[in-house]
């Protein structure tokens, strides 16, 4: 009941408008945000979100935590690119260790991000175009996803929730035949990626639902802080893999589309693309993969072999120190940002010399992103709104923490 | 990539762009710097920082026209208790640079630059919310992600992790 009281108070501004309230249990605000809209007829004039629902703490949870312990709360928080922000928060420790990443764990990083960049646009373009109206794109793209989950099942054991990485490294070799299947899958994903478009770039009723719909202009989307997708949407040419390149991604070959509108489809052909560019790069990481360990050589931070650990006595004494005390990291703060689905996700950590990070906070994309919402409604139709959440593909999860 | 002590001698540093443009404008806003893990870092006076986000984001030579992030660091029991910090980054440069104001225990507010960037705004929220930093010169300055009614800011590190039960 606490949250009754939490309702902020809007007053229509004139006699002729009303309020409505929109979720926070609504199929199209994908998860439990609440909007509240000023409407005069059909017509939006005042936008609100209402966020918060799904507070669970996670920053102050990290501070209790081993440094190790915290990569499986990072999952938690966007639950649609788990691998994403282990990737951001095992950069930053290892950032702060001065730690050096073997190749051929940098490129495995980078080939499961990408498959979780898949991933994620499916969910996003499923669940939008369904929020639109187009039904069977949500079946194709689940189609597709259930592969991606199973290969994430074989690599780390888990479907969504996979927690692979590990400061220092990844926390397994993948299995046999784990190359192969991710290879055969590159090879068909292009042909389904035409499929979705076929149902839905060239289709009259999509374009007259996305066209012209929820415009921002560049210089809005740069002060309201939105990154990824939406902003690339409005013509800004950015793209923290390609920019300000982390874990390897200087040594891929890809290209960042951008669209100049600015508007719901705009987003829609930028994310895309994106598909495509992602499977260019999954092929370049299979064909270039090196050999080598995939654990950095630094057995302070990194936990030994199993069989290393039953039959050495010094990796049995650091497996128990890692595993009892932590590993304590040099004093210091980094803030990391990588290009996630959804935009600029970025971890700033504060140490303060021990075992557990003083403060862990994570910028995430959405939470700005859900800024631009407004400015997209106001003066539009109340049937944009969908149109217009849909194209920002929040995830409430990394909103509220 | 070893660590390397940090860099903290203002003298080393000023040629870097965003330090460069604060000193030209006032070089007493800017109370130390630090380069540590190819990351800059500034401390600016508390009543300047707003002024100093107008200057960073108009700098001709390198304009930090992206607020990345707000957030705020409880040093408690140590004084002056709070750090916010302010990530900025230059969009057409890709240079990065962090901005920190200091702020004492007693009623700590600080300039809001929602004036600068309307982005700030949900985070300084946050800041509010998890942190009890006020933001003079916010639209809207009410709690985001905690209930309204809630008593205390949760991430203080005075607040215990189990909460008060």
């Amino acid at each position: 009941m606490a949250h009754l009281t939490s309702t902020p108070v809007v007053e229509p501004g004139q006699d002729r408008t009303m309020i409505l309230n929109m979720g926070p249990q609504h199929p199209s605000t994908h998860g439990v945000l609440r909007v509240i809209l000023e409407i005069d007829g059909e017509n939006v004039v005042r936008l609100m979100p209402d966020i918060g629902f799904l507070h669970t703490g996670i920053e102050k949870t990290c501070e209790a935590k081993f440094y190790q312990q915290v990569v499986p709360l990072t999952d938690r928080i966007d639950y649609l690119c788990p691998l994403t922000n282990n990737l951001c928060y095992v950069l930053a420790v290892e950032k702060l260790l001065g730690l050096e990443i073997p190749p051929k764990a940098q490129w495995l990083r980078v080939l499961l991000n990408e498959l979780t960049r898949i991933n994620s646009h499916l969910v996003w373009l499923g669940t939008h175009a369904m929020d639109i109206g187009a039904l069977t794109v949500f079946l194709y793209c689940f189609r597709e996803r259930e592969e991606i989950l199973r290969m994430f099942e074989m690599v780390s054991g888990q479907r969504m929730m996979t927690s692979y990485f590990r400061v220092g490294g990844i926390a397994l070799e993948p299995p046999l035949g784990f190359f192969d299947r991710v290879r055969d899958f590159a090879g068909y994903f292009p042909e389904k990626v035409d499929e979705y478009e076929n149902l839905l770039t060239g289709n009259p009723i999509w374009m007259m639902r996305t066209k012209g719909v929820a415009r921002m202009t560049a210089e809005d989307a740069i002060a309201l802080g939105a990154t990824g997708p939406t902003l690339r949407g409005s013509g800004v040419d950015i793209d923290l893999r390609r920019d300000m390149p982390y874990s390897g991604y200087e040594n891929f070959k890809f290209k960042v589309p951008v669209s100049q509108e600015g508007d719901v489809f705009a987003r829609y052909i930028c994310r895309v693309q994106e598909l495509r560019e992602s499977v260019e790069i999954i092929r370049q990481a299979l064909d270039g993969m090196p050999e080598g360990p995939i654990k950095a050589d630094a057995p302070h931070v990194v936990l030994p072999d199993r069989e290393k650990m039953k039959t050495q006595m010094e990796s049995l004494i650091y497996h128990f120190k890692i595993i009892t005390e932590g590993f304590a990291v040099p004093a210091g703060e980094v803030y990391q940002a990588v290009e996630s689905p959804r935009g600029e996700m970025g971890y700033y950590i504060v140490s303060d010399g021990t075992a557990k990070p003083y403060r862990v906070h994570m910028r995430a994309a959405c939470f700005a992103n859900l800024q631009t919402l407004a400015k997209m409604c106001e003066g539009r139709l109340l049937a944009d709104v969908v149109a217009a959440i849909g194209s920002i593909d929040i995830v409430l999860g990394e909103i509220d923490r | 990539m070893p660590l390397t002590p940090p860099i903290t001698d203002l003298e080393q540093l000023k040629n870097h762009p965003a330090v460069a443009r604060l000193l030209a404008w006032n070089a007493a806003a800017v109370e130390g710097v630090k380069f540590d893990r190819d990351e800059m870092t500034v401390y600016v006076e508390r009543g300047s920082v707003r002024e100093a986000c107008v200057r960073l984001k108009d700098d001709p030579a390198c304009p930090f026209n992206f607020l990345s992030d707000v957030t705020c660091v409880d040093w408690y029991p140590s004084e002056p208790r709070f750090e916010v910090v302010y990530h900025l980054l230059s969009i057409p440069k890709k240079e990065r640079v962090r901005l920190k104001v200091r702020l004492d225990s007693a009623g700590p507010a600080v300039e809001s630059v929602t004036s600068v960037w309307p982005g700030a705004n949900y985070f300084e929220r946050e800041v509010f919310d998890l942190f009890g930093i006020r933001f003079t010169g916010h639209p809207c300055l009410r709690r985001i992600l905690m209930p309204e009614d809630w008593e205390g800011h949760p991430l203080r590190k005075d607040y215990p992790v189990e909460g008060y039960r």
